[in-house]
């Protein structure tokens, strides 16, 4: 495999796991812009537990994946009383803030970043993104993925047919942040250094759109969606600068010609359909 | 006779005004009461609050004599009652079976449930259910179908199914003959019969009064919040006040 492609492919994988991060909670109706804060705790804290205390990374990663989901959950639980665009803006400072405190926190390096010494090669990184995209596919299978739509779809209804709209949306979100937490461990480990700067806005923004592009509606979408996103703009790598234009073009003229995403169930249903009604 | 449903001096104001004011009847197990009344009365304000969408002023609501008065509307369900909206509320992306599934939680509500890859099983016992449900109904052909394209009357129908097998015994419909054909409205009539036959409990809001007559063995009138008359439909329509409230151009015409 030439340097180039795996490249693009590492890069890929750590799309796929930031995709299904904004997944998760987005499928039961929650925007959270503060995703890179959580990809921040898990990059930071694996670091740190391989570095000074010598964790072997099998270790490291869930373990920091696990603290990325606490802070999640802990903060989830009062954040989650806000809706809609008050939602976003809590989640999008809450991304801010987590990356400016490790912008300050010196014994994880602050401003000059923070050497990571244990290497996760392109093949871990790889496996982990297969993993995720495994694990969700699993749980797109329980009744768990589908009170995260009805409870997108209708809370009122769902709270009275006695389901914990509250309990899903903070499950939602804090297993958002633990899968997000997982890929910034892996991360700190592949790139082998990790700044705070690197955790910003746009890192947060930009699974967002995989997701809205590749469509809520299916376990497939956000994967669908990274793909689009990470190998588009290297296929218009050809006419140079023009490329992000071109492309932010496109993004605009999808999105207001199908606002749903790509990928849906009822595409998925009239495929199905279609093998039904084949002769046997 | 016991009552399913009694509810007792409620009231609710918003902003002052009384939406509901010191309303009292029951319903008594295994019948059908209609609540009807001029648009604004409070009738589906009753429905709100028994089903805990809003808080309750003052008042006690007895479900099965269960005082469900300061319960969470969550738990609500899980005394019985259950109800159906105006606008039908499905969830409109999922399939039929998969609403129904959604329907069945509170009697399928451990977490050990909540994970397992059902659909990894093609035939458990729920699904079964969900469809053996429908089938009764004549509904098994739309079971994978997405709710958001199927016709209004199979929606309302698919919604009744719904509430039962959230187990509901006392089952509150809020206009479930609105906007229906003459066909859908004998289907729907056949499908509440079928279901009082089972011993269900159903408070109806509904203006067809030939529907509630076929249906409901008593009817409440309510009138700016108030109860103004109880009694069969035949007894009510005589009376003066609610001739002059609600049902008096109706017999003009």
């Amino acid at each position: 495999m030439s340097g180039y492609l795996t490249g693009v492919l590492v890069t890929l994988s750590f799309n796929v796991i930031a995709a299904y991060a904004v997944y998760l909670p987005m499928a039961a109706g929650q925007l959270n812009l503060g995703i890179a804060g959580f990809m921040a705790i898990g990059a930071y804290l694996g670091a740190f537990l391989t570095n000074e205390l010598s964790w072997p990374i099998w270790a490291a990663v869930p373990v920091s994946a696990g603290l990325a989901g606490t802070v999640g959950l802990l903060i989830g639980l009062p954040v989650l009383r806000t809706h809609g665009i008050y939602l976003a803006m809590a989640t999008f400072a809450l991304g801010q803030v987590i990356s400016a405190t490790f912008l300050n926190l010196e014994v994880v390096g602050g401003a000059a970043g923070y050497p990571v010494a244990a290497y996760a090669p392109p093949a871990v990184v790889f496996a982990a993104a297969a993993g995720v995209f495994l694990f969700m596919v699993l749980l797109s299978t329980t009744r768990f993925a589908l009170y995260l739509t009805a409870v997108k779809s209708d809370a009122t209804v769902a709270d009275l047919l006695g389901i914990s709209v509250r309990g899903i949306q903070v499950a939602a979100f804090t297993l958002g942040a633990v899968v997000a937490g997982f890929g910034g461990a892996l991360y700190g480990h592949h790139y082998s250094f990790i700044e705070a700067q690197h955790f910003n806005v746009m890192l947060s923004v930009f699974p967002v759109l995989y997701v809205l592009f590749g469509g809520t509606q299916t376990v497939l979408g956000p994967l669908v969606g990274a793909l689009f996103f990470t190998l588009a703009p290297e296929w218009l790598r050809a006419s140079a600068e023009w490329r992000y234009a071109l492309f932010a073009m496109f993004i605009i003229l999808f999105m207001a010609a199908r606002p749903q995403g790509l990928v849906t169930t009822s595409m998925f249903r009239l495929l199905g359909r279609r093998k039904a009604q084949a002769p046997a | 006779m016991s009552a399913a449903l009694s509810i007792t001096s409620l009231s609710k104001a918003f902003a002052g005004v009384r939406a509901i004011d010191d309303l009292s009847f029951e319903v008594p197990e295994g019948k059908a009461v209609a609540l009807i009344g001029p648009n604004g009365a409070g009738k589906t304000t009753v429905f709100n609050l028994v089903s805990g969408v809003y808080p309750v002023d003052q008042g006690v609501i007895l479900v099965k004599g269960v005082d469900v008065t300061n319960m969470p509307s969550r738990k609500r369900i899980s005394t019985g009652v259950a109800r159906s909206f105006q606008n039908i509320r499905l969830m409109a992306h999922l399939s039929v079976l998969e609403n129904l599934l959604v329907g069945q939680h509170v009697r399928n509500a451990s977490l050990w449930s909540l994970l397992t890859p059902y659909r990894l099983a093609p035939n458990h016992r729920w699904k079964r259910e969900a469809l053996k449900a429908l089938a009764e109904s004549g509904l098994d052909g739309y079971a994978y179908d997405t709710v958001g394209a199927l016709p209004y009357g199979v929606r309302k129908r698919i919604d009744l199914v719904r509430a039962t097998l959230a187990g509901a015994s006392v089952l509150m419909l809020d206009e479930p003959a609105a906007g229906l054909n003459p066909t859908e409205t004998n289907a729907l009539r056949e499908d509440l019969r079928a279901l009082k036959s089972r011993g269900l409990t159903l408070l109806v809001v509904e203006h067809d009064m030939q529907f509630v007559e076929s249906v409901c063995e008593n009817v409440v009138v309510l009138n700016f919040g108030q109860k103004i008359a109880e009694g069969p439909l035949s007894v009510v329509r005589q009376d003066r006040l609610v001739r002059e409230a609600y049902l008096g151009a109706e017999e003009e015409t």
